[in-house]
């Protein structure tokens, strides 16, 4: 009966692990492995992988991504800060507009900025630099922020009545207890930043190419699968090995820092923190707030004047989509719910797996959950293509093939937003409730869900941005009877003419209220109900 | 948190009972792949449903070059019954694929024997257009500056830093650009001694919709900073259909000794679900009806002769008489080593 | 009754539990005692089913429940600090093991009333337990622990954090109310008063063994040896050549005369502690409760009852 403790540990570890590896199995590495195995038959692929353009490639790719991330950290720490820990009107707002940069297509955000930058800018490895910070800023301020703000401020009290100073508390205190929270938004950033395509291709230019941009062009255009292939496995590497460094980074965090209640952790700022917070907000104002609002003015600035003629146009037919524009935004919160459904469902599993998982099974699943992230969308989309045409797996034309291909998107954030939630609850609590006569599963849903709550929000706030955002899968994908919001965007884009550009960008300034309507409505409904 | 719960439900249930749509079976559905720039309206639609029975699914699947690609890579599984945007510069690697079956449509007889390249009709000519230099009226006349009229104005009149390219390795305009270069200075060096003087001053982008709607500054929307781009003999007349309010002269401009041809095809699939249906959709494709509202969806010329052009082609988008012009065979054969040589040439 | 038997546990390698024995038998409290690093807190972890031992069993009114899962056993464990549930209320934290055990919304409702009053906080049922006091989230701790109705009760450090009458009041209210529902409780402390005051019975544990198991005043009149004497509070240890003579403090009596000199008197309270030096260099402490108390080197007589004199080994190796 002893063994049946850890029998039965183990036994829940592999029952929680079966979802999420089911699910990717099924639907990322066999159609991975299928269009792998088509591009490179039998051959292994080194003088792909050796080639002096592939090198260079390869070097770019990871030193932009590497600059990328750590400029996106630091213009994110500060706002992480101010949202985390001041207590000041508008915060919540803040909060969920800073998810917006990071849902719109990189198509819109790279003509914003084009619009802004001087024409010396206009490509090269500048604006891809700017548009990395742009998009990511969203990652490290609610990862680093939601993480930050459930930290007991009496540590830092403490500290200080010690004799630390601020720059010492920051040092000794802040960042190393931030470490895990920072090890999964660095692995973020630089993830995405490492697979970027479409800023890349339009402010990079041709001159520029990323790994991915690389493998895109190689499939799409060249037709030649079999380097494609090659460059593919080559980014999987890499990827799998950020991934386990950052793994490692988060782990060995060490004590848990106990955690308070959000509402005690933010305090009104003093008169110091208050000359930083209107620096922090007008930085963010100017760096996120010009290109959006760029964006928003072209909605307005119909032919005739000012108005809301490209508004309108959203509810009439038009021969640049198949159906009115007004029903991609149907189409878009359909996938997306069900896509962060799907993305809630798998990742909640699959962190639980992790958390209760010894050292190396854990880091096994982990890692595989992450893969999706690293792994080319071109790539996985052909894989689809040609792995789900045949019964019983023709998936291909399902309407769900799409949320749960967004959902593959989505599952990585949520676990990382939840892997450290789950190990900074007291185990304690789980003891208390086990010795109050609750078995296992009554302990997983009656002490880690409640807990759990607030950081749930945050991830599905999170995925569903994800997928309203998502674009390079799922135009693959999508019926194009059945459009997404990026999807129709980018169809408008592609158009000539004054009222194509303008409903592209009504349909922006659209998806860009959807996403931050919705992220403010996740973290409203879970503030209340989490009350942690 | 039940009443959330239950009321994410009702959302959920609302939008999907919207239409995710009945099973439709392959019998009476007929699948058209084709590229992004596919357009038809509803009205011409609904008529070949009328006309046929069959319902229209149309897949989109990027541009002419991705499109192809991928219905290469699902050559006899198809993800449809017909493909329609392989162009006369892509033309061999889609019959080598042997992607489709012949058809040969009766309406056949009503298109120009030029335009079709495939004797055995493999694949049918459905329509045509131009890839052109276009340029900014407005800004050279701001400037008082002579519009360019030829290549050569590139570099004796230095308007090679006025200009937007598109890579011919990622952008079909791009490729079709590079060959017309080949076709006007000839199949030597001189083509490639072009390129070389002007590489320093011309700006290059990877995809035509990031060239003529953000570098262009004669296209609306965001206003860009170069007048010349590489794009579509028609883009006047798009300009004009498109501004929202009557003009009464178009802003944009063609070098029309700069025009390269390019044709489009369709044809049956190999392996469709629906073979019959393939082929009433291509008939379709070359009928009237479908041949003259080709202008104002696809912004290119219908193939069969005689028909219609609307008012605004007329006045602002007449077809080019002669393109320049390269054999297909020649394409085929040097395609991929003129690409190779314009990427050492201009990027490196 | 439980019976507690050859209980050993290593953490990692070193050896936390060595070999522990004893019996509570129904009703009675059994206090466990010792400094911290003592292994007592891991001792109660395994009787709870949190840690798993490497030896021994536990037998919980003739049944072994030595592998079973803790949330089977029926041993309740009020912790350290409470552990509240910070996301319930404190009826949702009271009524947590009777939901656990599927009892009926109203039947909950009725328990959780009854055992806050029992607690001595009635009517607090939608208070948020983050805004209770210290004494009061013990009581709630106590009421929550309580609430299943657990065949033993274990207390990790119960009177921990909380201050001088409260300490009082509280294990007041602990005796008379295990006293009342007649618990098997044992409860590990580091305070010896604590432990005299709520034991019938008190384990002394040091570096993981159990040194020495006795009521209270067998405790006190026989300390197994000096450092149990010591830990106990006894200060008067003369040790010489592996043997110690211990003094009882009372057994030490101040009077008018000569022999010693007051080295110290402090004010403890209600008592004055005394320390004195004896000519032949010995010094020995006791306890004064006049207000008219000699002061520091005032010459006064000492006097030891002989019956007070405990002779025993300096340090047993081995426990009972």
């Amino acid at each position: 009966m002893a063994l049946s403790h850890k029998v039965r540990g183990r036994l829940a570890y592999w029952l929680a692990a079966l979802v999420p590896l089911a699910f990717l199995g099924l639907f990322f590495a066999y159609p991975l492995a299928t269009i792998l195995k088509r591009g490179l038959g039998e051959s292994v692929p080194t003088d792909v992988w050796f080639d002096r353009g592939t090198l260079q490639i390869a070097w770019f790719t990871v030193w932009q991504a590497a600059v990328s991330t750590v400029l996106t950290l630091a213009v994110g720490l500060p706002l992480a800060w101010a949202t985390a820990r001041l207590a000041f009107r508008g915060r919540g707002l803040v909060r969920a507009l800073v998810v917006v940069p990071f849902v719109l297509p990189t198509v819109v955000v790279a003509t914003a900025f084009l619009a802004l930058l001087p024409p010396s800018l206009q490509q090269g490895v500048v604006p891809i630099l700017l548009a990395h910070v742009f998009f990511n800023v969203a990652v490290v301020v609610r990862v680093v922020g939601g993480y930050w703000s459930r930290l007991d401020p009496r540590l830092w009290d403490a500290a200080a009545t010690l004799g630390a100073s601020p720059a010492q508390r920051l040092r000794q205190l802040t960042l190393p207890a931030l470490r895990p929270a920072l090890a999964a938004a660095s692995a973020l950033t630089f993830l995405f930043c490492f697979t970027s395509f479409g800023v890349v291709v339009i402010l990079g230019g041709p001159r520029y190419a990323t790994l991915e941009v690389d493998i895109y062009n190689l499939a799409t255009q060249a037709f030649d699968l079999r380097a494609a292939a090659a460059l593919s496995l080559l980014q999987l590497a890499a990827v799998t090995a950020v991934v386990v460094v950052a793994s490692v980074l988060e782990g060995r965090a060490g004590a848990r820092m106990p955690l308070a209640s959000e509402l005690a952790a933010t305090h009104r700022p003093t008169r110091r923190e208050r000359t930083a917070l209107t620096a922090i907000l007008g930085g963010a104002a100017l760096l996120f707030g010009l290109p959006l609002a760029a964006l928003v003015r072209q909605s307005f600035a119909t032919p005739t004047g000012a108005g809301l003629s490209f508004y309108r146009a959203l509810g009439h037919e038009t021969p640049t989509l198949l159906v009115p524009p007004w029903r991609a935004i149907q189409y878009s919160l359909l996938y997306s719910t069900a896509a962060t459904a799907i993305a809630l469902t798998v990742g909640v599993l699959a962190a639980i797996a992790i958390d209760s998982a010894r050292r190396g099974a854990g880091g096994g699943l982990d890692t595989a959950v992450m893969l999706p992230l690293g792994a080319s969308a071109v790539m996985l989309g052909y894989g689809f293509v040609i792995s789900f045409d045949t019964s019983p797996l023709d998936f291909r034309d399902t309407w769900w093939i799409v949320p749960v291909v967004q959902s593959l998107v989505a599952v990585p954030f949520v676990v990382r937003i939840l892997v450290p939630a789950l190990r900074a609850i007291d185990p304690r609590l789980r003891e208390a409730a086990a010795v109050l006569g609750a078995p296992p599963s009554r302990v997983r849903r009656e002490v880690d869900v409640p807990l759990l709550l607030r950081p749930l929000g945050v991830a599905g706030g999170l995925a569903f941005a994800i997928s309203l955002g998502e674009f390079g899968a799922t135009v693959f994908l999508a019926r194009s009877d059945r459009p997404t919001l990026p999807v129709a965007i980018y169809r408008f884009l592609e158009r000539p003419g004054a009222t194509n550009q303008g409903t592209a960008a009504a349909l922006c300034v659209v998806l860009m209220a959807v996403t931050a309507l919705s992220v403010a409505a996740a973290d409203r409904l879970t503030a209340r109900a989490g009350s942690l | 948190m039940r009443a959330v719960a239950a009321s994410l439900a009702a959302v959920v249930v609302c939008i999907a009972a919207a239409d995710v749509g009945a099973a439709r079976t392959a019998s009476n559905t007929v699948v058209l792949v084709t590229h992004d720039s596919f357009a038809i309206s509803k009205p011409v639609e609904a008529d070949f449903e009328h006309l046929t029975g069959l319902t229209l699914r149309i897949l989109q699947t990027g541009d002419a070059g991705e499109a192809l690609n991928r219905a290469l890579l699902t050559a006899g599984h198809p993800e449809g019954d017909v493909f329609f945007g392989v162009d006369n510069n892509l033309l061999s690697r889609a019959l080598g694929g042997n992607l489709f079956v012949s058809y040969s449509p009766p309406a056949l007889s009503q298109v120009d024997r030029s335009y079709d390249l495939d004797r055995t009709h493999r694949v049918v000519p459905i329509d045509h257009g131009d890839v052109c230099l276009v340029y900014d009226r407005a800004w050279f006349a701001k400037r008082k500056l002579r519009p360019p009229s030829a290549f050569e104005d590139l570099i004796q009149r230095g308007y090679a830093k006025l200009t937007v390219v598109e890579n011919p390795a990622t952008s079909t305009p791009g490729l079709a650009f590079m060959l017309a270069t080949v076709a006007h200075f000839g199949q030597g060096n001189a083509p490639w001694t072009f390129w070389s003087e002007i590489r320093n001053e011309i700006l290059v982008t990877n995809s035509w919709d990031d060239a003529y709607n953000a570098r262009f500054s004669g296209s609306s929307g965001h206003k860009g900073s170069r007048p010349i781009v590489v794009s579509y003999s028609t883009d006047p007349a798009a300009e004009v259909y498109f501004a929202g309010k009557p003009l009464a002269q178009s802003p944009v401009g063609v070098v029309r000794s700069t025009c390269f041809g390019q044709i489009e095809f369709a044809g049956v699939l190999r392996g469709a679900k629906n073979p019959a249906g393939a082929r009433k959709l291509v008939d379709f494709l070359l009928s009237p009806t479908f041949q003259a509202g080709i202008p104002l969806t696809m912004f290119v010329y219908p193939v069969r002769e005689k028909t219609p052009l609307p008012s605004v082609f007329r006045r602002f988008a007449l077809p080019i008489a002669s393109p320049l012009r390269l054999p297909p065979a020649t394409i085929a054969a040097k395609r991929d080593a003129w690409i190779r040589t314009w990427t050492d040439t201009v990027l490196r | 009754m439980l019976q507690v038997s050859g209980v050993s546990v290593s953490l990692g390698d070193t050896p936390a539990v060595h070999s522990v024995t004893f019996d509570v038998p129904e009703g009675t409290t059994l206090a466990v005692l010792g400094p911290s690093g003592s292994g007592k807190t891991t001792l109660l972890r395994v009787i709870a089913g949190l840690q798993l031992p490497d030896d021994g069993r536990i037998v919980l009114d003739g049944v072994d429940i030595t592998n079973v899962a803790p949330h089977r056993r029926g041993v309740g464990l009020m912790f350290q600090d409470h552990v509240l549930f910070p996301h319930r209320d404190v009826a949702g934290n009271v009524g947590f093991g009777l939901a656990a055990a599927g009892e009926s919304r109203a039947e909950t409702r009725r328990r959780v009333a009854e055992l806050l009053e029992l607690v001595g906080l009635p009517g607090i049922e939608k208070r948020d337990v983050r805004t209770l006091s210290g004494g009061e989230q013990q009581r709630v701790a106590l009421a929550r622990a309580l609430a299943p109705e657990p065949r033993a009760l274990l207390l990790d450090e119960p009177l921990g954090a909380l201050d001088g009458p409260l300490r009082e009041r509280l294990l007041a209210d602990l005796r008379s109310l295990f006293a009342q529902l007649r618990l098997t409780v044992v409860s590990v402390t580091h305070n010896v008063e604590e432990a005299f005051s709520l034991g019938h019975e008190v384990a002394v544990m040091r570096l993981g063994r159990c040194v020495q198991t006795a009521g209270p005043d067998e405790l006190w009149r026989s300390p197994a040896d000096a450092w149990v004497a010591r830990f106990l509070g006894m200060r008067n240890v003369i040790e010489r050549d592996g043997r110690a003579r211990i003094v009882r403090p009372e057994a030490v009596r101040i009077e008018a005369g000569d022999g010693a000199v007051v080295v110290s008197a402090e004010r403890r309270g209600p008592v004055v502690r005394l320390r004195v030096r004896l000519d032949d260099g010995t010094e020995l402490e006791t306890e004064a409760t006049a207000l008219d108390h000699p002061l520091p080197g005032d010459r006064v007589g000492v006097s030891v009852d002989p019956a007070g004199v405990v002779d025993a080994p300096s340090w047993q190796d081995h426990g009972p």
